[in-house]
């Protein structure tokens, strides 16, 4: 009885981003992309599977809304360029690695490309990312758009666009959940409780 | 985990498998067909019996992986002096190989030679044995025209009694829900077929209600010495010989390759619309990708 009280307390989630707020930061973002590229027809934006494809498509749609310009969106898996084929945990996340579609159907070649993603926190999805688009040719920049950055960086790696900054410990979670695919729009960070 | 039989993979398994295979078939579709999954790995392709298709195949797989590749055939290496399989195995174990593909003339070769490496070894063909990669390729095939396996009938037609990959794909398709049938003249049955749990027919008629016509290659090198099971291959193409008008215009035609144009299937049949015989190399390619990954990967069972 005891620890399943303490589970209440310490288990839990707290929203830190609600659907509206959700709206409004993607917005913010979109802005600032148009603001920071001086030719928005050189630009595409690559959401990383699976949220950030969702991600890149939104902020593609608020470009064509506010600026009458719809950046082509692609969509990268890095899971052929992870570094840890053999040093995965059983049983873990990335046990049986479900491998998304990636399809980037324009030119990379001069481009300025947004790469997408929900959650920045080691760095590493990045670093694979890059490596993955670069095999689609030489873009002229790349940028990274995040929704959250909850810190805890392992390599020398920066998002340019941010849309909020979440201090958390690494045993906190963030689930970003969108209609598109869990049905609600929100950000929030889950505490685990602690191993028994 | 190794890739000696079908019988190492469930279906769960194998649908895994298809799953990556659909991501290496895109990156074949890219401009640079290569992702660095298994950078720094050594793989050995060991092949002592001919092949071209199977280790040209292996080869470009474990590039676009990345891996480095090294490819020893049995002449001109020091199996022709004299080298015993086990001997040939210890040396490379030295240079510690992620991963040996290996293909040799005789049944359980590759089991051996998994007991005496701690590479992961790839079966591609063990003399009359098995041949599984071949089954998964066909299965990844057949899933890709038809997008579904369960329920469909394929009838495998032709030269069984020398063929591991009708072994090999009787016991897969099997596994994966397809009904199975074997069509063949007597003398090219091997014995104990009943064992095999499939119906066996001797006439062509037995087409008429398959979806798919699988055609085994004719294995004129292995009968050198022997009595032939056939008394000629003009005879054999005559009577068993696949041609468009033994089939349905909706009916498909698979063979393993390569082919022996006129003698188990015509030349404008290969050639038609209906056959998935370069369909069945495209999948091959990514499918031998997608084992070289799921090999190295982790799986619960090693753990």
């Amino acid at each position: 009885m005891l620890s399943g009280g303490a589970t209440g307390a310490e288990g839990g989630e707290k929203v830190l981003l609600d659907g509206g707020r959700l709206r409004r930061t993607l917005t913010r973002i979109a802005h600032e992309i148009a603001e920071q590229s001086p030719e928005l027809g050189d630009l595409a934006l690559v959401g990383i599977q699976r949220r950030g494809v969702e991600l890149a498509a939104r902020l593609a749609d608020l470009l064509a809304e506010h600026y009458g310009i719809r950046p082509p969106t692609g969509a990268i898996d890095i899971t052929f360029y992870r570094d840890d084929i053999d040093t995965r945990v059983p049983g873990s996340a990335y046990d049986q690695p479900v491998v998304h579609s990636t399809s980037v159907p324009f030119a990379v070649e001069g481009r300025t490309i947004v790469l997408v993603d929900d959650v920045l926190f080691t760095g590493r999805t990045i670093r694979a990312a890059i490596d993955a688009l670069f095999d689609y040719g030489r873009p002229s920049a790349v940028r990274l758009a995040v929704l959250v950055d909850r810190g805890h960086r392992e390599l020398p790696i920066r998002p340019d666009f941010v849309g909020k900054n979440v201090p958390t410990s690494r045993s906190e979670r963030i689930s970003v959940r969108l209609v598109e695919l869990d049905g609600v729009d929100e950000v929030v960070l889950e505490r685990r409780a602690p191993a028994e | 985990m190794h890739l000696l039989s079908v019988d190492d993979l469930s279906p769960a398994d194998i649908d895994t498998l298809f799953r990556l295979s659909d991501g290496f078939l895109e990156v074949a579709s890219r401009p640079i067909k290569k992702v660095p999954t298994l950078r720094g790995r050594t793989q050995i392709n060991m092949f002592f019996e001919a092949s071209t298709r199977t280790l040209t195949s292996f080869e470009l797989a474990g590039k676009r992986l990345s891996a480095d590749v090294v490819n020893i055939k049995a002449s001109g290496s020091s199996v022709s002096k004299g080298e015993s399989l086990k001997d040939t195995i210890l040396t490379l174990e030295s240079y510690r190989p992620d991963i040996i593909v290996m293909r040799h003339h005789q049944v359980g070769a590759c089991r051996m030679a998994a007991r005496y490496t701690t590479a992961r070894v790839v079966n591609a063909g063990d003399g009359a044995g098995e041949h599984p990669t071949q089954c998964l390729l066909d299965l990844y095939s057949l899933r890709r025209t038809y997008g579904r396996l369960e329920g469909l009938k394929v009838a495998i037609v032709g030269d069984v009694l020398r063929s591991r990959v009708a072994r090999s794909n009787v016991f897969g398709f099997r596994k994966m829900g397809i009904d199975v049938r074997l069509v063949g003249p007597p003398t090219l049955i091997p014995p104990g077929i009943e064992h095999w749990g499939v119906p066996v027919y001797h006439d062509l008629e037995a087409l008429d209600e398959v979806d798919v016509v699988y055609v085994l290659r004719m294995q004129l090198e292995r009968a050198k010495g022997k009595v032939p099971p056939v008394p000629s291959l003009r005879e054999y193409s005559r009577l068993w010989g696949l041609s468009p008008r033994r089939l349905r215009p909706d009916q498909r035609v698979m063979h393993p390759g390569p082919i022996n144009r006129g003698v188990e299937i015509t030349g404008d049949l290969a050639d038609s619309d209906r056959s998935l015989i370069l369909h069945q190399v495209e999948s091959g390619l990514a499918v031998r990708m997608a084992i070289l990954y799921h090999v190295l990967a982790p799986h619960p069972q090693a753990a």
